[in-house]
């Protein structure tokens, strides 16, 4: 070992400058989001929970034209179709999701000619037993209601790239 | 001396012990916090922050998570050492305080040896890591345990030598006179640590690998080891070993406090500093060595096996073996030496 490089090891030269750094990380404003308390930012094509969407007079946009179940590559998706009784025009009497299978790819939005099946941005819906993730149609109209303002307007703001 | 005063001594003597280890544990659960923000802070992240205001109540919150949980003691384990050893290493590093002093008269038990007590002591805490290793009766652990007693020994030799030139200067084992024999006009710079810099640098090291905190927390490793030597514990046992680490470096800070920075003493030897009482300089200067240990943890990686040997044994060995016949020639030819004056 040569005698400049011994006097540097010896004076601690390297752990000098490394303390230097690290306590400049140190005053570093931090990294970390303070998770349940302020989120991160979700741009407009994230796919987190499903909703099925109405049109702005109640109707609900679903034809049950089964291209979602289709397209679905874990199969997660069961539609059953038929008239229905006021008016005979073909709509949906099952629409279930199998949270479980779902690999949120968002192929069946993709597939969906009316904008009626879409990945919201809601990503906290975790629940304690694995039957609550078995969707049924009125869960996901009603996630279609509640988060209808937010997938609006991430839909307005995808539009132009698609 | 009646019965009575005996009674009387002794019932003194436990309340102090007891108001000390209160003190100790309660401070220890702050180190604790302070040490994993540090941390975070250098990884810029925030650490623990949910339990109580700024995270205050976590390490209480660790404390009930571990006395509740369920102790797991291997089938193949020998039970009475594989519980006996967290006992042994947590009682070992409390009783290293006894002979501390806080302040001027401060300590439990003033014995005009503490500092060879206290060396005594904490090399008997590698009894309880090699039992737990060697009881657990599992691969991982027991390599822990090698590499642990490998280690302890190693660096004690060099932290002995470190001692040795410090009680050259002082004249004396007494953990009080040697504080004392720091007290001069210059305060700060009066203190061991500059006269003896290079013996400061080389304590420092050796207690991080002493207590086996990172970059030498070779008997752990988590990452090729898992836990080292902790692997098979769990719950209250695993409570104790961490607890009696935790003493254990705070024990070390202390010994750095008192043998080089100079203990309970004011860094400014006029008014209005030494109106402060000694327990909080002593405090402080413990937490600042603290403080350094975490950074250390923070910001070195972790030694490999050889290298640590080859550090305790080809580099501290001859550095320190050098200064002390350095120390005692220049003590000799001054005639500064303590005794000689």
């Amino acid at each position: 070992m040569k005698l400049g490089q011994a006097a540097q090891s010896l004076l601690l030269k390297e752990f000098v400058t490394g303390f230097v750094l690290a306590m400049r990380y140190f005053f570093k404003p931090k990294a970390t989001i303070n998770y349940p308390f302020e989120m991160g930012h979700r741009g407009p094509r994230f796919r987190g929970e499903h909703a099925l969407r109405r049109y702005p007079n109640g109707e609900e946009r679903c034809i049950a034209c089964k291209l979602c179940e289709a397209i679905c590559p874990a199969q997660a998706i069961t539609i059953e179709a038929g008239p229905r009784r006021n008016d005979g025009t073909r709509r949906t009497t099952r629409y279930d999701i199998d949270m479980v299978k779902c690999i949120y790819c968002g192929l069946c939005q993709e597939a969906c000619p009316v904008d009626a099946i879409v990945e919201g941005p809601n990503l906290e819906f975790s629940v304690e037993t694995r039957e609550e993730l078995y969707y049924d149609k009125a869960k996901l109209l009603d996630n279609g209601d509640r988060w209808e303002r937010e997938i609006a307007q991430n839909i307005a703001k995808n539009a132009p790239y698609r | 001396m009646e019965f009575g005063d005996i009674v009387l001594a002794v019932a003194i003597m436990l309340g102090k012990s007891l108001l000390l280890l209160v003190a100790l544990l309660i401070f220890i659960a702050y180190a604790l916090l302070a040490d994993r923000k540090i941390w975070a802070a250098v990884q810029l992240r925030r650490g623990p922050n949910v339990v109580g205001p700024w995270g205050l109540l976590q390490s209480f919150a660790d404390l009930l998570k571990f006395v509740l949980k369920e102790p797991v003691i291997p089938a193949p384990a020998n039970k009475g050492m594989f519980l006996l050893a967290p006992l042994l290493f947590c009682v070992l590093s409390l009783a290293a305080w006894a002979v501390i002093p806080l302040n001027a008269g401060w300590a439990i038990a003033d014995i005009n040896v503490g500092i060879l007590y206290i060396f005594a002591i904490s090399s008997l805490g590698v009894y309880g890591v090699i039992m737990g290793g060697w009881a657990s009766n599992s691969k991982y652990p027991f390599l822990g345990a090698l590499r642990s007693a490998a280690q302890m020994v190693s660096y004690e030799v060099s932290i002995g030598f470190v001692i040795v030139t410090v009680l050259m200067c002082a004249g004396t084992l007494n953990l009080s006179k040697i504080v004392e024999a720091q007290n001069s006009s210059f305060g700060l710079l009066g203190w061991y640590w500059l006269p003896l810099f290079p013996m400061f640098v080389v304590f420092f090291i050796s207690a991080m690998a002493e207590t086996n905190r990172p970059p030498f927390d070779l008997p752990e490793a988590e990452s090729e080891l898992v836990a080292g030597y902790m692997v098979e514990y769990s719950s209250t046992p695993y409570l104790l070993f961490m607890l009696g680490e935790y003493v254990a470096i705070m024990t070390m800070c202390s010994i750095g406090t008192i043998l080089f920075l100079g203990g309970w003493l004011s860094p400014i030897p006029f008014a209005p500093f030494t109106w402060v009482p000694g327990v909080i300089w002593f405090i402080l200067k413990a937490s600042f060595l603290f403080f350094m240990m975490a950074m250390a943890k923070a910001m070195v990686p972790r030694y490999r096996y050889d290298q640590l040997m080859r550090l305790g044994w080809k580099v501290f060995l001859p550095i320190s073996l050098a200064m002390v016949v350095i120390v005692a020639t220049v003590l000799m030819a001054t005639g500064l030496a303590p005794g000689m004056r």
